[in-house]
């Protein structure tokens, strides 16, 4: 194999991981700006015996891939904010149905069609609460290319591990922004495959009765198991039901598989905490300023620190309450209003030590910026 | 087989009304199978959400019971993924041609591999009557009190618009032409499309004073002919039955097969 170093765009990097992960199915619908994702899986796939599809609205390619997770595939769809708005219901269908597939979100300004072409990070409430109903969900994200190929990977493992969506939140600047990808060889990063039932024909199999460490293995569609899938309540044959002990006991698995397995799923980088008198919290790309104005800021002596958030959902309360402890300052680094400070606030001890600095106006937040929020936190003007 | 071998009776007894015509389709769909000795295993049945989607529960194939409007979406990529698959997908008229419309258009236009079995009682049953794209002018429902002022769509001109290579339509009375019009409709390659006039006795027969569950099948006889018969010229207000389209065109699974021949040499 030749040396695998590539110049590509991020929504490329999110293609070529995926396919490293052992993508078999993708349907989308075009929209700025996720559409190269769906370019490059028009090619890639076919390529290498995977199927490729344009759907006809967002709504029915988040449908397509739930169908054909469902036959053992992994699957994959990409979309932007009203796309996203759209892919909620469905969203909520794979969480009842426990099924894996991997949704990334290119965030653009919003609300509604907002600003296409423009960098946001406006969803990641939409990321937790879109879908109605109370349910857990697994939201990820990155803020260069080689992480974001890592953590395309983790999303395909996570999604099969926990059988569920797992969210992939990405903005327009890691989208569109080309830089470095090195591609490790195939092998070289661990990947989970489908957890299969070894219930054998002609026994009776229990597609929705958890095993003892919470996991479901699956009988693919067309095998030798037949069984009902439903977004209704279901017992553990996958049959409608309101049975109240019933009823709890399923909504009680969905959010405890994942907000149980907090420590094993989240994933976060640290750049000089330990001496940190003010730590940033930041994600996506706003950490890449973050990190700039660390390292900058380090050079002439002051002790800021950068706490980077690769999981976003389930929310790491745990980490951000360890790493920011002896902080004076913890100041959050968002595009959008406030999205993430609101769960460091409820994380922390002090919640008055920590601050936001944000931007909203379509142009990414620069370590100027973020600078000068800190001299106002700090009193001492810009 | 017999029948009952492709019933999971563990979930008996069914939710449909006395009178409902679903159970009739159900039978009909059933025998077509049988009739055409199709595994269980090859069979993924795939629906919605109201009275008609339910049937998916009852059936001992791979089902999927979904979210309203989109069965044709999941299907898509059910056949997509698996090829050798049959899928058939039971769908109301609110289900299928109101939220699911543009799915069903779409599916048409492509002529994916899938049988589309439209149960067109003219109403949502499963919400307590309410009127639907199929419902008519001047017909009552829950939502038209004072009469309903929408038109309804011609399923089958519609079908045969968007592209279906097979339409059809029959009712719950002519039992012996559903089933024969669904078992065609399975072995037809490409997108097939079935309109099933059903009775729903409990709310549309009632909201418009058609009868119970034995008047309204009386008046599928007496208000359908056959498609071409000479009743039918002389009076247009009989609503024809049977095959209307059956052609044989480039069906999207076989179609993507050949993208992946041209793709893998291009490599």
């Amino acid at each position: 194999m030749k040396n695998d170093i590539k110049f590509v765009q991020g929504n490329e990097a999110c293609v070529e991981a995926a396919l490293y992960a052992g993508l078999d199915f993708f349907a989308g619908y075009p929209i700025t700006p996720s559409t190269e994702i769906a370019e490059h899986m028009a090619v890639r796939l076919p390529q290498i015996g995977g199927k490729f599809l344009q759907m006809e609205d967002e709504i029915a390619s988040l449908c397509a891939i739930i169908g054909a997770s469902l036959t053992g595939n992994k699957v994959m769809t990409a979309t932007s904010g009203p796309g996203f708005s759209l892919m909620q219901e469905a969203l909520g269908y794979a969480i009842m149905a426990e099924i894996p597939c991997v949704i990334v979100n290119v965030q653009r300004g919003g609300p509604s069609t907002g600003l296409p072409t423009h960098a946001s990070q406006g969803d990641i409430n939409q990321a937790r609460w879109g879908t109605h109903g109370d349910h857990g969900i697994i939201a990820l994200t990155a803020s260069s290319h080689q992480d974001l190929f890592d953590i395309t990977i983790e999303a395909f493992n996570l999604a099969e591990t926990y059988r569920t969506p797992v969210l992939l939140m990405l903005d327009e600047i890691i989208g569109h922004m080309r830089e470095r990808l090195f591609v490790p060889k195939p092998g070289k990063i661990p990947l989970v495959s489908r957890l299969k039932t070894s219930v054998k024909q002609g026994v009776d199999y229990h597609p929705y009765l958890p095993r003892e460490d919470g996991r479901l293995p699956m009988s693919d569609f067309g095998g030798v198991h037949r069984y009902n899938v439903t977004g209704l309540f279901h017992d553990m044959w996958g049959f409608p039901t309101d049975n109240p002990q019933i009823v709890h006991g399923l909504l009680r698995h969905l959010l405890d598989k994942i907000n149980n397995n907090v420590h094993l799923i989240a994933k976060y980088k640290e750049y000089f905490l330990e001496d940190a008198t003010t730590i940033l919290v930041s994600y996506g790309s706003s950490a890449r300023s973050a990190l700039h104005l660390v390292k900058n800021r380090r050079n002439r002596g002051e002790r800021l620190g950068l706490l980077e958030l690769q999981t976003l959902w389930p929310f790491p309360y745990g980490i951000i309450r360890e790493k920011c402890a002896h902080a004076r300052h913890v100041i959050v680094v968002e595009m959008n209003m406030g999205q993430i400070v609101r769960e460091v606030k409820i994380a922390v001890e002090d919640p008055e030590k920590v601050f936001l600095a944000n931007r909203i106006d379509g142009g990414f937040i620069t370590p100027t910026d973020i600078r000068n929020i800190i001299r106002l936190i700090q009193g001492k003007g810009v | 087989m017999a029948i009952k071998d492709y019933l999971r009776e563990r979930f008996f007894p069914h939710m449909w009304c006395p009178g409902c015509g679903h159970g009739t389709v159900l039978n009909g769909m059933l025998r077509a199978i049988e009739n055409l000795a199709l595994e269980k295993n090859d069979i993924v049945m795939v629906s919605g959400i109201g009275c008609s989607a339910r049937i998916t529960g009852y059936v001992d194939f791979h089902t999927l019971h979904t979210i309203h409007g989109r069965a044709l979406a999941f299907a898509t990529g059910v056949k997509m993924s698996r090829p050798d698959l049959n899928l058939i997908v039971p769908m109301g008229d609110g289900d299928a041609l109101a939220i699911g419309g543009n799915h069903f258009i779409h599916a048409a236009r492509r002529n994916i591999d899938i049988t589309a079995i439209i149960m067109n009682n003219r109403i949502y049953g499963m919400t307590g009557g309410q009127f639907s794209p199929l419902t008519g002018y001047g017909k009552m429902a829950t939502t038209a009190p004072y009469a309903n002022i929408d038109h309804a769509f011609d399923t089958v001109s519609l079908a045969i618009s968007a592209g279906a290579t097979f339409v059809a339509r029959t009712t719950t009375y002519h039992v012996k032409q559903l089933t024969d019009i669904i078992q065609k409709a399975i072995q037809h390659k490409g997108f097939s499309v079935v309109e099933v006039l059903t009775q729903c006795p409990t709310y549309f027969g009632r909201k418009n004073k058609e009868g119970g569950a034995v008047e309204m099948l009386e008046n599928y006889k007496n208000s359908t002919t056959p498609v071409g018969s000479q009743a039918g010229q002389v009076n247009p207000d009989l609503i024809e039955r049977g095959i209307f389209v059956e052609k044989q065109m480039p069906e999207y699974c076989s179609e993507y097969s050949k993208i992946i021949q041209k793709a893998v040499k291009r490599k």
